[in-house]
Formats: C-alpha cells, structure tokens, sequence
C-alpha cells in the first residue's frame, strides 16, 4: 500500500504514515476549517493498514495547536486503532507536547481517558 | 460620515487597546489574514508562549465559529426579499494585562434561543467540569452538516478560564446580534 507523506501548511500538520515502518506520525498545527476533508484519506489509510498491519505501530502526535473540530477527527483515528489494537498488531501513541503547555498535555490526558490505548506523555522543550 | 470622524475612530480604537478590528464577511481567506497577522504582534508583544498560544487557540474558535455559523439577514418586503446583511465583527484588543476577543454576528431567534441555553450551561461549570463535558461532547457527540464539533464555546471558555460574556439584541421578530466578549488573562 502507498505510504502517506504530506508537508506541514499553516493549517494543518505535516503527516508521515509508513506501512513498511508500522510509523504514524502528525506534526505542526491543525486548524482547518474542514477538518472532515482533510483528515478522511487518513482514516481511509488506517483502515487499509488494519487488513495487514505490522506487528508493532506507533503513532508519534505532535501538535502544536489543534481546533476543536481537529480535535474530533484525531479522536476517530484513535477509534480506528483501537479497532486493530491487539488483533494483528501492538498499537502505541506517544503524545508530544511543549514544556508549560498544559492545554496540549490536558488534551492528551483526555484522549487516553476515553480511549483504552496506551499512551505515553512526552514532554519535550520544543514540537 | 465626516472626514473628521476618521479621527474619533482612531481615538476610539487607541481608547480600547485595539490589536486588530475588523467587519465584514469572514471568509476562509479573511481567516487566514486575521490569523497571520495576530499571530505576528502576538510574537512582538507577548512574551510567555503559553499565553501567545492560549490567545491565538482561542481566536481560532472564536474566528471559525463566525464562518460557520454567520448568518445573512434577509428583509422581507411586500413582494420581495432583499439580504441586509451578512457582516460579523470581530475586534481584539490588548488592555492592560489581558487580551479580550470580542465578536457579534447575526443569528436567527430560534437559534439564539438553544445557543443562549448552551452559554449559560456553560457558565454554570467550573474548570473541571468544563472538562468533564467536553470529554463527554467530543467522544458522544457527532459532525453536524457543517462539520462542527459543537465542542467550540466549551473549549473557549475552558481556555480562557473566565465567564463566556454575551449578550443578544433583538434586530427585528425574526433575528438578533449575539455579541461575545472572552477575556483571556
């Protein structure tokens, strides 16, 4: 399957997901007016990756700003990972967020309250 | 308007610590340019990233919710409609220690009347339960036509850390002008 290799715009993130690696990765900002538009092809992917997945997947979510409808969208790819978390492969999320940023790190606290994913919290000087 | 009240405006905006005022149709490209350029005197003036990031978050909401949520006014004559208007306004301001976020726009009754239930509930939660609903809002809730995730005034308000201030007056039986005020310290 292709692999997805999009650039950062001033609205939303650059994205990495590699088949061959089992690496997810969003990075930057998210603030689209649309959200449902720009996140659909990855769920799509996700859903593809789930029929033959790696044994081992990370998604690395590095965000600097999101706006609520983002919020949303990253909350069912986490659905979709869920959906193949411990069937065929080990799902792990590593949320990034920067140093006193603590409306990113609440986000993430939440998103690993709703979904049973393991996460893990990584607090780095900058994203 | 006199050539004179160009002056009165300027001393108007000075008064109020405006950053940036705008009215008009808030289109994706207005959006953009509003973005850019609070963004920029936010990096010269704001010295803590966490309150850059905060206000700039919340102006973001604040913005997207006048695009999706912007509603003409249509005058309904003896054998015609004609549109009034489809204007928001949108200031933000930087006096003294905080930042505040002021927008308006029209809205039908029927509307503003669940919109007004929403704020008030709003207002009634403190910190944590805020977060409490929107955790419940963003994992039971659903796109609406447009998009939205119903979960921006709950995260503005989460954010800013104040009352959401509002206010709608009534234009005609058919609309009013909501008007909000966020402060963020």
């Amino acid at each position: 399957m292709e692999n997805i290799n999009l650039d950062g715009t001033p609205k939303t993130p650059s994205v990495t997901f590699n088949f061959e690696n089992g690496t997810l990765e969003i990075r930057g900002r998210s603030i689209p007016e649309n959200s449902v538009e720009f996140y659909k092809p990855l769920n799509d992917w996700i859903e593809q990756y789930g029929e033959s997945p790696q044994p081992a997947t990370v998604f690395d979510v590095k965000l600097e700003y999101f706006n609520t409808s983002s919020s949303k969208c990253l909350l069912d790819l986490f659905k979709l990972l869920e959906n193949i978390n411990k069937k065929d492969t080990d799902v792990k999320v590593n949320w990034y967020f920067e140093k006193d940023d603590g409306d990113i790190e609440e986000a993430g606290e939440d998103y690993q309250a709703i979904i049973p994913l393991p996460f893990t919290m990584i607090e780095v000087e900058e994203i | 308007m006199s050539i004179n009240s160009i002056f009165d405006l300027y001393k108007t905006m000075e008064r109020n610590h405006a950053m940036l005022s705008f009215k008009g149709l808030v289109t994706a490209d207005l959006l953009d340019s509003v973005l850019r350029i609070t963004e920029s005197k936010l990096d010269h003036i704001e010295k803590s990233t966490k309150r850059r990031k905060k206000v700039y978050n919340i102006l973001v909401e604040c913005l997207q919710n006048l695009y999706h949520h912007n509603e003409s006014v249509i005058k309904h004559g003896d054998n015609s409609k004609e549109i009034m208007s489809n204007s928001s306004i949108l200031c933000i301001s930087n006096p003294e220690d905080y930042y505040e976020i002021k927008t308006g726009n029209y809205i039908s009754k029927e509307k503003a009347e669940d919109l007004e239930l929403k704020i008030k509930n709003i207002n009634k939660l403190d910190k944590e339960e805020l977060r409490e609903l929107y955790k419940s809002v963003l994992s039971k809730g659903q796109f609406s036509s447009k998009g939205t995730a119903g979960l921006g005034l709950i995260d503005i308000a989460r954010k800013s850390g104040n009352k959401l201030e509002y206010s709608f007056m009534p234009i005609d039986k058919n609309y009013s002008f909501f008007c909000l005020n966020v402060k963020i310290k």
